[in-house]
């Protein structure tokens, strides 16, 4: 997973062991959307990580983009079925956020702008695994896609992947979020096809 | 809300009948239903629904919190109705 194999890209194929059971591949970038698009005055927009002793860490757009960058290239798995292999992203690691930031949590629960949440553990946040993301494919993300920023963890079903994410509140205890709480799957493995509660 | 909001592509609350036929033996559309958050009543029939998702949202017209989403499983259908007051069901 997250590997590409050069070449292959554009060409069409059938869906080989590179894509999670039950997915199928797809070239284009389709739009999930839950509601209305939030737009955020760029000098209003703020990420805050919250720990579970209620200590804030903010950033503004302009600390965020002073932040050193990666630009990963992965895989993404929808739960609705389609998988786009070897997309590219810029964004800041949750390694990077985390850093300063001292907590005894196991969970975290992301928030949106326009009231998203999404639920998953604070370590699935780590090891160079998830990033808050502002560019994929070369271009600033576009707000249908999650832009300013959205957050990338691709190693799980892409509802996780928050769009217009605004901040990451850190949990003793696994609080479900927009889709879990309405019969998604608490972690969302696509490799095991943790779909739904129950999965 | 605080943010400035762009709508986006979305259906109106007819798109609920099919798959709350499956649960209710009635057309629920024609219920009434009363957003939690801003107090606002109004036909099921008025909601703004957004379907390009893994289920499917309903939206107060006047606040666009959400009062109803279902999603629906190989074996079960989900319906959460915490964003709705109650809903009025004509019999
Ligand atoms: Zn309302």
């Amino acid at each position: 997973m997250g590997i590409v194999t050069p070449g292959f890209r554009g060409r069409p194929r059938p869906s080989g062991p590179e894509l999670p059971p039950g997915q199928y591949l797809t070239e284009d970038f389709p739009v999930l959307s839950a509601g209305p698009t939030p737009r955020v005055p760029m000098d209003r927009w703020e990420f805050v990580i919250t720990t579970e002793t209620s200590r804030e860490h903010r950033w503004s757009w302009t600390d965020l983009m002073a932040l050193p960058s990666d630009t990963p290239t992965v895989d993404i798995h929808c739960v609705t079925k389609w998988s786009k292999l070897g997309t590219t992203w810029q964004g800041v690691s949750l390694d990077t956020l985390m850093s300063d930031v001292d907590t005894a949590a196991d969970y975290a629960l992301v928030h949106s702008y326009g009231g998203y949440t999404t639920n998953l553990p604070l370590s699935d946040l780590l090891d160079g695994r998830a990033w808050v993301a502002y560019r994929f494919d070369g271009d600033d993300l576009h707000p249908e896609h999650g832009g300013p920023a959205r957050l990338l963890v691709p190693h799980l079903y892409f509802w996780k992947s928050a769009k217009w994410v605004r901040g990451i509140q850190l949990r003793f205890d696994d609080e479900p979020g927009f889709w879990e709480s309405a019969g998604y799957h608490d972690y969302g493995d696509p490799w095991r096809e943790q779909r739904y509660q129950g999965d | 809300m605080p943010e400035q909001l762009d709508l986006g592509p979305h259906l109106d609350g007819n798109a609920l009948a099919g798959p709350l036929r499956e649960i209710f033996a009635v057309d629920v559309t024609a219920a009434t239903s009363r957003c939690a958050a801003c107090g606002q009543a109004g036909a099921l029939a008025g909601l703004h629904v957004y379907a390009s998702a893994p289920g499917m949202v309903a939206r107060c017209p006047s606040c666009e919190e959400v009062v109803l989403r279902m999603v629906r499983t190989p074996d079960a259908a989900w319906l959460d109705l915490r964003g709705a007051v109650a809903l009025r069901i004509p019999m």
